[in-house]
C-alpha cells in the first residue's frame, strides 16, 4: 500500500528517482508549480520543502547520516513522520535554549499577507470626516432621523425565505414586512419615502432559498447589493437561547477598514436605532472578513468582570457585496459608486477591498 | 508650496468643494479650498479653463457660484455668484472676457463683468451638458435628456443654427429616446460627437444636408457618462457608469478599437492630452487614473479622498522637463543666506514668504503604493 502510494504519488519525474538520492530528486529544470495534479503537486512540493530545509540546517556528515536513517523512497506517512521528528527536536532545541531562544515565528496567516489598500481610512483624516459627516447617512448619525425598516422579497417567495423575513422583522426594530405582489421596486420607493420609510430591504430568492439581498437607503441614499449564504433559520441552530425580545440591540461592526467598507459598516449601523437598551443583553455583530461580511445575533451574560456567556438567538447568514450604487434602486441607469468586477479584482488572494 | 500649483498637472474638483491639483511627477496632491469651511453645498460640478495659456481655472459650484481659481497664485482670487434657473451647472465655457453658463434646467446665459447686458436663452429642460467650440468660440453645442443636440451661435442667440434629429423608429417601430450626456467638437470641422445614456455614440455633422447622425455606434449596456477626443481626431474615449472605458473609431464606422481597465465605479470625466497618448479620467470611486492609450497600461493612480465630479488636464507637453526639485532645498539656502540678509538693508521680504504656511493649501504626500507587509519567517 505504501509503495503503490508511491508509484502513484512520483508525478512527473523519473520514475526510478525514488531509488536514487535525493539530490537528483530535483533536476535544475524541474519546478514544482507545473505539476497539475493537486495531489501529486502538494507531495513534490512537501518533498522539495524538506529537501531545502535539510540542505540549510543539517551539515554535511550529518546529512549522510541522515540520509541513511531515511532512505530516498517514502511515501507520505513517513513524511508526516518525519515532520513529527523535526517538530520535537525542534521543541529540544528550544528547551535546550531556555531563554536565548529565538522568538516563535508567527505563523502566515491570509489577513496577515494582506496587500496594503490605499484607501484604509485614518481615522485623524479631515476630509474623509467631513465627508462621511456629510454624506447620506449624516441625518440618522445627527439623530435626525429614526429608522423604519421595509423588508420584503423577491415576487412568489416560498416557504423559507418568508420565515427568514419574518425573523429579520423581529431582530431589527421598527421593521415591517410586506408581500411583494410583482410589484416593480421603482414604484415602491418614492411610495416608501412618502411613508417616512429611511431604508428598504429586499430578500431575493432562487430555488426555494433566499441567495441575495438588496439594501436602499431611502430619501436618496446608496443601494447596495449583496449575495447571501449560508442562511440558518432559527430552528437550525444548535444551542440557541429563546426568541429575541423587543428590546433595541447593540450593534458590533468587526473590520470594516477601507472608505469603502466605512461606507457600508454605516448602511449596516443604520440600520439599527441609535439608542441601544442594554437591559435586553441582545447584540447584532456584523463581522468583516475577507470581503465576506457575517451577520450574527446574540444574548450576552456577564458571569464576572472577564467571563461572559453567549448564547445565539436569531438567523445568521453571510453577504458579500456585489455592488454599490449611488442613487436609490435603479439598475439600468443608475451610477455605481463601487461593482466587483470579478476578472480585475480577484486576480490577488490577498487583496480586499472591504 | 502655493507657486508649484502651475506645475500640477490634472485639477480635480470633488462634491465636497475641494478643488484638487494632482502633480503627477512628483506624485502629489494638493488641496484648494475657498473657503476655509468646507461645505456640501459648494460641491465642483462644472470647470473650464479661464485662458489659453491654462492659468486660470473657472470652477463652477453647486450653490450657483462660479470661482476663478489662478495657477500661477494657488488660491481662490474671485467668485462671482451666477443665478437664475434651477439645477447645478453643466457648463462652462469663457468667451471675450465673458462667463458662458448653463444650468439643468435650460437656462444659458453670458455674463459680462458689467452685470449688464447678460444675454441670455433657454434651450430647454433637463441639460445634462454644454460645450464650446474651440475653434469658434463663440458657438456652443448643449444637449440633454430628451433634449436632442443644438449648436447656437451666441451673437444670435433666438434660434439654433444645428438642431438635430432623431434617429428613425426602431425595429419594433417605436420612438428612440434621446438622452445626450456627454458631447465634443471636432477639430477641424464642424462635426459634433455625443454619447448618450442609452449606450450610443452618435456623430453629426452640421454641414451635412441630413440633420439625422452620420454615425450611431452602441457600446456596452450602460449608460455613456463621459466622452473625450483622442489626439488625431479619428477615436474617442467614453466612459460609462459601470466604471467601463473604451475608445471606439470614428473613421471605422464605429469599431471598439481597445477598452481600459482597472475602473471600480462609475466614470464622471474623462480627458485626453492633445498630443501625448495620455488619458486620465475620474469617477465616483475616487481614484484618479491616468492610462497610456496605445498600450492600455494604467500610468498613475491617485486615491483622492472624496468623490470625483470633473477634471482639467493641462496640455503642456514634455512633462520630464519640469521643474523637479520642490522648493524644499531652496529653503535651506534661505536660512543660510538670512544671516548674511539681517546684516544687511534688506528690500525683499523673502523670509516672511517662506515662514507663513497658507492655511488653505493642505499638502498631502502620496507616494508610491507601501510594500507588502514583511513575511514573517516561519520554521527554524
Amino acid at each position: 500500500m505504501a509503495s503503490g502510494a508511491a508509484g502513484s504519488a512520483e508525478g512527473p519525474g523519473p520514475g526510478d528517482a525514488a531509488r536514487a538520492p535525493e539530490q537528483a530528486l530535483f533536476p535544475p529544470g524541474f519546478s514544482v508549480s507545473e505539476i497539475k495534479n493537486k495531489q501529486r503537486r502538494h507531495f513534490m512540493f512537501l518533498r522539495w520543502k524538506q529537501q531545502q530545509r535539510k540542505a540549510s540546517s543539517v551539515t554535511g556528515i550529518c546529512r549522510a547520516a541522515f540520509n541513511l536513517l531515511f532512505p530516498a523512497n517514502q511515501s507520505d506517512v513517513c513524511l508526516i513522520q518525519e515532520k513529527l521528528a523535526n517538530k520535537k527536536k525542534r521543541r529540544k532545541e528550544r528547551e535546550a535554549l531556555g531563554d536565548k531562544a529565538p522568538p516563535k515565528p508567527v505563523p502566515k496567516t491570509i489577513e496577515n499577507q494582506r496587500v496594503y489598500d490605499e484607501t484604509t481610512v485614518d481615522p485623524n483624516d479631515e476630509e474623509v470626516a467631513f465627508d462621511e459627516s456629510t454624506d447620506e447617512f449624516a441625518p440618522y448619525f445627527n439623530r435626525q432621523t429614526v429608522p423604519k425598516i421595509l423588508i420584503t422579497t423577491s415576487d412568489r417567495p416560498r416557504g423559507r425565505t418568508v420565515r427568514f423575513c419574518e425573523q429579520l422583522s423581529t431582530i431589527i426594530p421598527n421593521s415591517h414586512v410586506y408581500y411583494r405582489r410583482g410589484l416593480a421596486l421603482k414604484r415602491i420607493i418614492p411610495q416608501c419615502i412618502s411613508r417616512d420609510f429611511t431604508d428598504l430591504i429586499v430578500i431575493n430568492e432562487d430555488r426555494k432559498i433566499p441567495n441575495g439581498l438588496v439594501l436602499s437607503h431611502l430619501p436618496d441614499g446608496p443601494t447596495a447589493h449583496f449575495r447571501m449564504s449560508s442562511v440558518r433559520l432559527r430552528k437550525e441552530i444548535k444551542r440557541k437561547g429563546k426568541e429575541p425580545t423587543e428590546h433595541q440591540p447593540e450593534v458590533i461592526l468587526n473590520n470594516f477598514t477601507t472608505r469603502l467598507g466605512h461606507s457600508i459598516g454605516r448602511m449596516f449601523a443604520s440600520l439599527f436605532p441609535h439608542d441601544p437598551q442594554f437591559i435586553g443583553r441582545q447584540v447584532a455583530t456584523f463581522h468583516n472578513q475577507r470581503d465576506y461580511i457575517f451577520f450574527r445575533f446574540h444574548r450576552y451574560i456577564f458571569k464576572s468582570e472577564k467571563k461572559v456567556g453567549i448564547q445565539e438567538l436569531g438567523p445568521r447568514f453571510t453577504l458579500k457585496l456585489r455592488s454599490l450604487q449611488k442613487g436609490t434602486f435603479d439598475s439600468k441607469f443608475g451610477e455605481y459608486e463601487w461593482i466587483h468586477k470579478h476578472r480585475e479584482m480577484d486576480t490577488s488572494r490577498r487583496k480586499f477591498h472591504l | 508650496m502655493a507657486s508649484s500649483a502651475r506645475w500640477n498637472h490634472v485639477w480635480v474638483g470633488s462634491e465636497t468643494g475641494i478643488l484638487k491639483g494632482v502633480n503627477l511627477r512628483r506624485r502629489q496632491a494638493t488641496n484648494y479650498v475657498a473657503a476655509s469651511a468646507l461645505r456640501r453645498d459648494e460641491g465642483v460640478c462644472a470647470m473650464c479653463w479661464g485662458d489659453p495659456s491654462e492659468s486660470e481655472i473657472l470652477v463652477g459650484c453647486l450653490d450657483r457660484s462660479v470661482k476663478l481659481f489662478s495657477t500661477e497664485k494657488g488660491k481662490f482670487t474671485e467668485s462671482r455668484q451666477c443665478l437664475g434657473g434651477e439645477g447645478s451647472f453643466c457648463g462652462l465655457a469663457v468667451h471675450d472676457s465673458s462667463i458662458i453658463t448653463c444650468v439643468e434646467s435650460g437656462l444659458l446665459k453670458v455674463w459680462r463683468d458689467a452685470s449688464s447686458e447678460n444675454m441670455e436663452t433657454q434651450v430647454g429642460a433637463g441639460m445634462c451638458r454644454m460645450r464650446q467650440n474651440p475653434a469658434q468660440p463663440q458657438c456652443v453645442g448643449t444637449g440633454g435628456k430628451e433634449n436632442a443636440l443644438k449648436v447656437w451661435d451666441l451673437h444670435r442667440p433666438e434660434e439654433p443654427i444645428f438642431r438635430a434629429k432623431n434617429v428613425r423608429n426602431d425595429w419594433l417601430n417605436l420612438r428612440v429616446p434621446v438622452w445626450e450626456r456627454d458631447l465634443q467638437f471636432l477639430p477641424g470641422s464642424e462635426k459634433i460627437v455625443t454619447c448618450t445614456g442609452h449606450h450610443q455614440v452618435r456623430l453629426y455633422d452640421p454641414s451635412s444636408p441630413q440633420r439625422r447622425p452620420v454615425l450611431q455606434a452602441t457600446y456596452g449596456e450602460y449608460p455613456l457618462t463621459a466622452l473625450s477626443l483622442t489626439p488625431g481626431a479619428d477615436s474617442v474615449v467614453v466612459g460609462s457608469s459601470h466604471g467601463d472605458m473604451a475608445v471606439i473609431d470614428l473613421r471605422q464606422a464605429g469599431r471598439l478599437v481597445k477598452c481600459l481597465k482597472g475602473f471600480a465605479g462609475s466614470v464622471r470625466s474623462v480627458h485626453c492630452h492633445p498630443t501625448l497618448p495620455l488619458v486620465a479620467s475620474c469617477g465616483l470611486d475616487r481614484f484618479l487614473r491616468v492610462h497610456n492609450i496605445e498600450d492600455k497600461r494604467l500610468v498613475h493612480k491617485v486615491y483622492l479622498k472624496s468623490r470625483l465630479n470633473c477634471l482639467l488636464l493641462t496640455s503642456r507637453e514634455k512633462w520630464d522637463d519640469e521643474e523637479p526639485e520642490p522648493a524644499a532645498p531652496q529653503a535651506d539656502v534661505k536660512e543660510e543666506k538670512d544671516e548674511l540678509w539681517d546684516g544687511m538693508e534688506t528690500v525683499a521680504t523673502r523670509t516672511v514668504l517662506k515662514r507663513t504656511a497658507d492655511p488653505n493649501v493642505r499638502e498631502t504626500q502620496l507616494g508610491k503604493h507601501p510594500k507588502k507587509q514583511k513575511r514573517t519567517s516561519a520554521g527554524p
